[in-house]
């Protein structure tokens, strides 16, 4: 059995090299399957990152910490108390790279000329930043400076729609704990620019204990937003910060918490799949052409092996071990030459160009290939896997000829 | 004992509206140790009962046994089993595997058979050089003449040590000199090693070494007769 498989081996590898320029075209093609398998795939991850990141940005925090009923109400009264205990612990502990605690609730923010309903962000400003989730783009003013802070900084798109700018008092209106209206006079001490104008529009930034004093809540706040170093992998720590919040408190991963980023995550791996199949589809018929080539043109060796005795199983294994070499080569090739493509690329691909208008779909126009090994992986598993199936046919037709008739043939 | 028994053997071709006789109920019986020559015209039908007795080719009536295997009711893989374990086989045009060496094609067989690479090896060149090959065991036949890749053929076919060796025309291809050199290879390994043969050819000389000579025209056995062996004049 060993010997015979060994025959089989080298005869599909020497037959191989028999029509090399066949055999160079099909290993080209396959090579370049491979490749934009894997580079299709990367570019795809690469702009779920960024969609996915940018998603998490207005979130913000890949965990949040509320009272239980804060997310279908989240008013004043559906607030929380500091952290304290075990659950402060847990937040210092790796992969938690930082945390902010935040009183979050809907207000009504009212210049001379206008209101508009907004979301009142009482922040701690260096908790923000060491969270990411403080503006990063002020084009006037300054962030806040602290929790007391009694100034608020707002988006550019909403200073334009109340008609008013920096150092100009805006009013702040929300209830209390006690259903009575809490308002308080701000003076706008900086403006920032969001990557989406929603964003600019609703959120509004105040200092924590300046918002704390005005809805009278006390010490209390309204969540906890905590990062890590990797948003995927957020399932792995959040469970911590579950058991150490205790019973009392929600806690959501943000994949819970928008399920539409999550679902985008999720649908990726689908999406690779498929588009792996389709180029393999269209690369299947040049293997399958070129099987077929090779098994007519070998006809009466195949039927000279059939008559002294050989297996038509091994006749199978043959086409079949040659069918593997072909792709066992082109994939290496698929592979190393999109490692070192997308390695090169990693940087970024500029396509403004001849993208206008990708800010819209919270994309921005450079493109940042994500090398995944599961990719390479996956298209390696689908090359393989479809490869084979394909070349049953030729293969199974091979082992059917009739000997006598093969080794007559002219 | 009997090496072969053909009993009533029918077997006829069709070309399009043209029906053409194969073998005519062929009834024939080879017995172990033997040297026969099938002899006849072109067409007459030795290639198709070579094909039947080895199992390569099925009748449309009648029965084959080889040993104590009736072939007719043989499935493929069985058929395919019982060639490689029991009969040499030279074919009349087609023989060696392009992409082997003239060392791989002999061992080709043994190879399948699962023989150990030592013993392969030994045997291969054992008989390469029985045929004249020595030294040319690395060719492929691409660099070998026609009758170097009969001979070729001839090695392969003795080297797994059939029980039977079934030849088509195995001196088409090679001179007088070779043809004899052959014929007295065959010669030997029968006697010393009490291997069947069984060779169709038309060539005169071959038909001299022949213990047992028969006559074949258009599918039917038209005389069979015994013969002393005598050495074919160079
Ligand atoms: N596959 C086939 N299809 C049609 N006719 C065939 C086939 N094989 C053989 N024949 C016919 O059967 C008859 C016997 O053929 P066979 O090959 O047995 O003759 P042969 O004695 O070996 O001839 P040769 O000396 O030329 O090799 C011939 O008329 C031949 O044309
Ligand atoms: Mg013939």
């Amino acid at each position: 059995m060993n010997a015979s498989w060994l025959v089989v081996a080298t005869l599909a590898w020497r037959n191989l090299w028999r029509n090399y320029r066949r055999t160079l075209i099909i290993l080209a093609t396959i090579t370049l399957g491979v490749w934009s398998m894997i580079f299709m795939s990367a570019l795809m991850r690469g702009m779920v990152d960024e969609i996915v990141r940018n998603g998490l940005e207005t979130l913000p925090g890949e965990v949040q910490v509320h009272a239980p009923a804060y997310r279908r109400d989240p008013s004043v009264v559906n607030s929380m108390a500091m952290p304290d205990g075990d659950f402060l612990q847990a937040l210092g502990e790796s992969p938690v790279v930082a945390w902010a605690a935040r009183v979050r609730v809907p207000a009504v923010i009212s210049s001379e000329r206008d209101s508009r309903g907004v979301v009142l962000l009482g922040v701690d400003p260096s908790a923000e930043s060491a969270l990411g989730s403080a503006p990063d783009n002020l084009v006037e003013g300054r962030f806040l400076l602290g929790v007391d802070d009694k100034g608020v900084v707002i988006g550019a798109s909403l200073a334009k729609r109340l008609e008013t700018s920096l150092g100009k008092r805006i009013v702040l209106m929300s209830q209390n704990p006690d259903n009575d209206v809490a308002d308080r006079g701000a003076r706008i001490v900086g403006i920032y620019k969001a990557r989406l104008p929603g964003t600019e529009d609703i959120y509004v930034y105040a200092g924590r204990a300046a918002t704390q004093k005005m809805l009278a809540m006390g010490e209390q706040i309204s969540e906890v937003a905590v990062t890590a170093d990797d948003y995927r992998a957020v399932q792995s720590w959040y469970p911590n910060i579950l058991e150490a919040a205790g019973d009392e408190l929600e806690v959501l991963p943000w994949t819970a918490l928008d399920t539409f980023l999550s679902s985008m995550l999720a649908v990726q791996d689908g999406f690779a799949l498929v588009f792996m199949v389709v180029v393999f589809l269209a690369l299947s018929f040049g293997l399958v052409n070129t099987l077929v080539m090779a098994v007519f043109e070998r006809v009466r060796e195949i039927g000279l092996m059939l008559a002294l005795g050989m297996k038509p199983a091994l006749i199978i294994g043959q086409v079949l071990v040659e069918s593997l070499y072909l792709l066992g080569l082109g994939l290496a090739a698929g592979n190393i030459i999109a490692y070192v493509s997308i390695r090169a690329l990693e940087n970024g691909i500029d396509i403004s160009s001849v993208a206008q208008g990708m800010e819209m779909m919270s994309m921005s126009p450079v493109l940042y290939p994500a090398l995944r090994f599961s990719d390479m992986l996956m298209s390696t598993a689908v090359v393989i896997v479809l490869g084979l199936a394909a070349s049953l046919l030729p293969a199974w037709k091979a082992s059917r000829l009739d000997p006598v008739k093969a080794l007559t043939k002219t | 004992m009997s090496a072969i028994i053909c009993k009533e053997l029918c077997k006829t071709f069709h070309q399009g509206e043209q029906v053409i006789t194969g073998l005519d109920h062929v009834s024939i019986e080879i017995k172990k140790g033997s040297f026969t020559c099938l002899s006849g015209p072109s067409g007459s039908g030795k290639t198709t009962l070579l094909n039947a007795m080895g199992g390569l080719d099925t009748p449309d009536s009648g029965e084959i046994w080889v040993g104590d295997t009736r072939l007719d009711t043989l499935a493929r893989g069985a058929l395919a089993d019982m060639r490689l374990h029991n009969i040499g086989f030279v074919f009349q045009a087609y023989n060696l595997i392009p992409v082997l060496s003239a060392r791989e094609n002999v061992e080709f067989v043994m190879q399948v058979q699962g023989v150990a690479k030592g013993e392969r090896r030994r045997r291969s060149d054992e008989v390469l050089a029985e045929v004249g090959l020595q030294g040319m065991e690395d060719r492929l036949p691409s660099q070998l003449s026609g009758g170097q890749q009969q001979r070729v053929a001839v090695a392969r076919a003795i080297a797994s040590k059939p029980k039977l060796v079934l030849a088509d025309e195995p001196t088409a291809n090679l001179d007088s000199k070779s043809a004899a050199e052959l014929m007295a290879l065959f010669e030997s390994l029968n006697e010393q090693h009490g291997i069947t043969f069984v060779i169709a050819t038309h060539d005169v000389r071959v038909m001299g070494y022949a213990r047992r000579l028969i006559s074949m025209r258009d599918g039917l056995i038209i005389s069979d007769e015994a013969q002393q062996s005598h050495s074919m004049v160079v």
